[in-house]
């Protein structure tokens, strides 16, 4: 029997301030009422703020606490620095949404800083155990908030359909942490690595561990969207909420890569031959399901869906080379995808006709005439997204490419650049709309001033990453060098 | 003039231009104005500022000038790296000559989202004067590739009534070429470590890599110049954007295929090169001969003078593909003078599109009775085109079929018949469009060319005459770039490397390509 000793708090301070404010705000909030929404916004935005400055002061060296459950590194800190903006950033997005939408419940923002305390967890955890806990806690609170309009059917619609398969994959993911529990003796992820590494010499890992493996990595797949477990995000994405699918695809999704590199590239990595197929697959599956399912869209948000999937396509390319270079393309892919989401999903909330919200591409008809700096902002999103230079959107592909390439998977490389021209298809057919087509009814304005400003800063950011791409690419480089050392 | 960083002044420039012209403030009309007035200066100066690159070129050395390098991606070897040789310095001049052809050619055709036009125009100025000056592969590409945003913009909001068809296919079909591009230049970085452009073509790349490179490069510069059968997105992008869009994509755009085959394809992949010249010369005899069938058969002027280009890049391709400095040489005075001839010739037709509204042939016929002046500048143009003696087109397709003939006869045989067929479209044009009885009711009242129609056609008819009788300026600047290509690619070949792809046959290749 050791001795008891303490836990390092210090190393999760910022988990534990951000659990700490959440309680108290919500105790705020039960107090106050649905008064205290703008209040509750601000104040957790401003905790995810704080929490953000805490992550980034932890020295960089790699620390763990609670008895090895939960891991502090570098890694961690880019992966929760984007997971915290991403939230943060999404939940200022709506406020003038909440306000019109008859979503003005205290809960709201509340839920968002459960959801974010949730993914910190996944991010920085170094056991079964500790992920379960951490991605259930960000996966419950991702149910109720996509069904947030109660009286709303394909909000409703959206949360029940989130919450089956959610909770079916969260079954596979428990299904597959048995077995690898089971055949490595132990949840933590140095054992299960040791599990693995041990048979190098034989004719490869047990096959239970291999099974699990592949429950594991279907789980987590459906976590990022990627296909074959895809389905659920076009639905979601239209039916939740605009500000809710704007924090889908921003944090929860950075949260879920970010789980997917730390669980390959650590315990799994020996069986890097094996998952590397699946990784590929999955990889190509979904560069051309999002290039081909997007062309036939009518509404913004399903289309955006589609392209999220497609994003996971090509972030996977660098985990699809199991190197460091590969994750480091994934850590910058990830970085400017979330840019690049945050203001396309704040022009989406933009689009404002007669105080009703209007979601089909044909409602942007001439958004050049009508409001020439959305149009601007908007086709700076897209043209990034189909990952034209020198737009940001290019880099995060670049740099995908570069590892492939480099592990010699230049099939997967050339498929997907190819994807990428049909993705290119749709992108600029929204351009098209704005730019080339007849003006329709202008949109309201003011769009509020969160909104400018956020799409303001995000576009410019995109158009202009190519000046300084310096702090997104070393913070990567240091990251994935945490990962796999 | 040494530590003044001119090219990175002559390629941002015209941003500044851009910027200016988003900043103006006013009603529509005023913003208008501005615009045109900015875009008309700053062009000029852009181009005032090319001219002394030009005055100060040393014609004395091969390797690069006014180089400017700074590191840009730390850790990755990716610079930010100017400069410019014997080659692209024409390049560079070309495109900073057309433009302010091109902006006072939109001077009044171009009346709505005026302000928009320009910036888009000088964006793409930009960009293209980038693509020329660029020294580091990614930065090449992102130029290159840049480019096709303003240009999707300029053929879908200011084109004709198939715009937007015409736009989606210029762009997709650019960038299919371009990704694979990409996927090369990501090999060739990873193989040298670095994106230099200098520094990679003095690599040596093993032969069967090679290959594949190549293939990759083809697909980008022979969409770009285009070569058939990757052709069809220029007529329909030519034919529907605006005249000063059409001017831009025959005059500079394309000669970015022939620039990449230049700088890339021949001194990097020189065995792969040789080894595919067959295929160069079969396509580009394809090209000549069919599109100039195919222009014959045209209604609307637009759409022969842009099958005409394919054929006139068919036959610079062939010239850049002799291997031979008669051949190399010719091909890069054919793309200068398909720059100039042209653009003249979208701008002529664009002279009486603004009048008369139509392309078609059909509704003109007899212009000479009331537009003599117009009569004189189309012809000049017409036989530049042609090649007729004294004017640049001849200077290039002499050059062209001398070296041809010194690498394959039949090739230069073949690409003969383009000549004949291409003073057939052309005059038969002319003599539609100008000569004849003026019959035509509406064509009665058209006017000459004004002022500012003969200021933009003075100084591409000089051009074209100037490059004609008195070629020798632009030789000696690209003789000694040219003589060093070639020893690259000599001293490529005899470092042995080369000998499995010299001695191939088609059944080793396709080992090979296995």
């Amino acid at each position: 029997m050791t001795e008891f000793t303490a836990p390092d708090y210090v190393v999760a301070l910022p988990e534990i301030f951000l659990a700490g404010a959440s309680v108290i705000l919500l105790m705020v909030g039960v107090f106050l009422g649905n008064r205290s929404t703008l209040l509750i916004t601000w104040a957790s935005a401003a905790a995810m703020a704080a929490a953000l400055v805490m992550v980034l002061s932890i020295d960089g060296e790699t620390s763990f606490t609670f008895g090895g459950l939960y891991i502090a590194d570098t890694f961690g800190t880019f992966m929760k620095a984007l997971v915290l903006i991403g939230a943060a950033v999404t939940l200022l997005l709506g406020i003038g949404y909440y306000r019109r939408e008859g979503m003005n419940r205290f809960e709201f923002p509340i839920l968002i800083l459960f959801a974010t305390l949730g993914m910190m967890m996944m991010i920085s955890a170094n056991d079964l155990i500790s992920l379960y806990i951490g991605l259930e806690m960000q996966s419950l609170s991702l149910y109720i908030v996509a069904a947030f309009r109660r009286d709303s059917v394909r909000s409703s619609e959206a949360g029940l359909k989130y919450f089956v398969l959610g909770a079916l994959s969260s079954g596979l993911l428990l299904y597959g942490s048995s077995m690898v529990y089971g055949f490595s003796g132990g949840t933590g992820f140095e054992q299960i690595g040791l599990a693995f590494a041990n048979t190098a010499g034989t004719d490869g890992p047990a096959i239970g561990l291999l099974i699990g493996l592949v429950f594991v990595a279907a789980a987590l797949a459906f976590k990022v969207s990627a296909v074959p477990f895809h389905m659920w995000t076009p639905d979601v994405y239209e039916g939740a909420p605009t500000p809710v699918t704007a924090f889908f695809s921003a944090a929860p999704k950075i949260a879920a890569m970010a789980l997917l590199l730390r669980v390959f590239m650590g315990p799994f990595v020996e069986a890097f031959d094996q998952w590397q197929q699946i990784i590929i697959f999955v990889s190509i599956a979904s560069m051309a399901l999002g290039a081909f399912a997007a062309i036939g869209q009518s509404n913004i948000k399903r289309l955006l869906a589609y392209s999220s999937i497609g994003h996971v396509g090509y972030a996977l390319v660098g985990l699809a080379a199991g190197t460091e270079e590969g994750v480091r393309g994934v850590l910058i892919y990830l970085a400017i995808y979330m840019v690049m989401t945050v203001g396309a999903f704040g022009c989406v909330l933009a689009m404002r006709q007669r105080g009703q919200m209007v979601e089909k591409i044909d409602d942007l008809a001439g958004l050049s005439r009508t409001n020439p700096p959305l149009a601007l902002a908007f086709a700076i999103f897209m043209f990034s997204m189909a990952g034209i230079p020198p737009l940001a959107g290019f880099f995060g592909k670049l740099y995908v490419f570069l590892a492939a390439v480099q592990e010699g998977l230049i099939g997967l490389a050339v498929i997907g650049v190819l994807a990428s021209v049909v993705g290119a298809y749709y992108y600029i057919r929204i351009v098209k709309v704005m730019y080339f087509d007849k003006p329709g009814e202008p949109f309201d304005r003011p769009v509020g001033t969160e909104l400018r400003v956020i799409i303001g800063v995000s576009a410019i950011i995109t158009a202009f990453f190519f000046a300084y791409p310096a702090p997104v690419l070393s913070g990567a480089a240091a990251a994935a060098r945490a990962l796999l050392h | 003039m040494s530590d003044w960083p001119i090219l990175s002044t002559i390629t941002f420039l015209p941003l500044v231009g851009a910027a200016f012209i988003l900043l103006a403030r006013g009603d529509e009309e005023t913003i208008a104005r501005n615009a045109r007035q900015v875009a008309l200066w700053t062009s000029v100066v852009t181009f005032g500022l090319s001219l002394l690159l030009l005055a100060f070129f040393d014609v004395t050395t091969a390797s690069f000038q006014y180089v400017e390098q700074v590191p840009w991606i730390e850790g990755f070897n990716i610079g930010y790296h100017l400069g410019v040789d014997g080659i692209s310095v024409f390049f560079l001049v070309l495109t900073t000559f057309l433009i302010p052809i091109c902006v006072l050619a939109s001077w009044t055709s171009i009346q709505h989202r005026v302000r928009e036009f320009m910036v888009a125009f000088l964006v793409m100025e930009t960009l293209v004067i980038g693509v020329f000056s660029s020294l580091d592969f990614i930065m090449f590409y992102i130029f290159f590739e840049g480019m096709l945003i303003p240009m999707y913009l300029i053929i879908g909001i200011w084109g004709g009534a198939r715009r937007v068809y015409s736009a989606f296919k210029f762009f997709l079909y650019t960038l299919v070429g371009s990704v694979l591009f990409l996927i090369a230049i990501l090999y060739m970085y990873l193989e040298t470590g670095t994106t230099d452009i200098p520094t990679i073509m003095a690599h040596n790349f093993a032969p069967e890599v090679q290959t594949w490179l190549w293939l990759a490069l083809f697909a980008s510069f022979a969409v770009k110049v285009p070569m058939w059968p990757f052709h069809t997105w220029l007529p329909d992008a030519h034919v529907e954007a605006p005249t000063a869009g059409s001017v831009i994509l025959a005059g500079v755009l394309l000669k970015m295929g022939g620039y990449g085959f230049l700088r890339f394809s021949l001194p990097m992949l020189p065995e792969a090169s040789d080894f595919f010249t067959p295929l160069i010369f079969s396509l580009s005899i394809i090209a000549i001969i069919y599109t100039s069938l195919v222009a014959l058969m045209q209604q609307d002027m637009k759409k022969l003078i842009a099958y005409s280009s394919v054929a006139h890049m068919g036959i610079v391709t062939i010239g850049l593909f002799t291997f031979n400095q008669q051949g190399i040489e010719g091909g890069i005075i054919q793309m200068l003078s398909h720059g100039v001839v042209s653009a003249a010739l979208f701008l002529c037709v664009g002279v009486v599109y603004d009048r008369m509204h139509t392309r078609e042939i059909s509704a003109y016929g007899g212009l000479v009775h009331r537009m003599p002046i117009y009569a004189v500048v189309f012809l000049v143009i017409t036989l530049a085109s042609v090649g007729l003696p004294g004017t640049s087109g001849f200077v290039g397709e002499m050059l062209v079929f001398v070296g041809a003939f010194q690498a394959n006869t039949w090739v230069a045989m073949l690409a003969l018949t383009g000549i004949i067929l291409g003073a057939a479209y052309m005059l038969w044009l002319y003599r539609r469009v100008i000569f004849g009885e003026l019959t035509k009711e509406n064509l009665k009242n058209i006017t000459d060319l004004n002022w500012r129609e003969i200021a933009i056609f003075v100084p591409l008819v000089g051009l074209a005459l100037f490059m004609g009788i008195y070629p020798k300026p632009f030789l000696m600047v690209l003789h000694v770039s040219v003589e060093n290509l070639l020893s690259q690619i000599a001293i490529a070949s005899d470092m042995g490397v080369g000998t499995a792809l010299a001695s191939a046959t088609p059944e080793t290749v396709l080992d090979l390509l296995k």
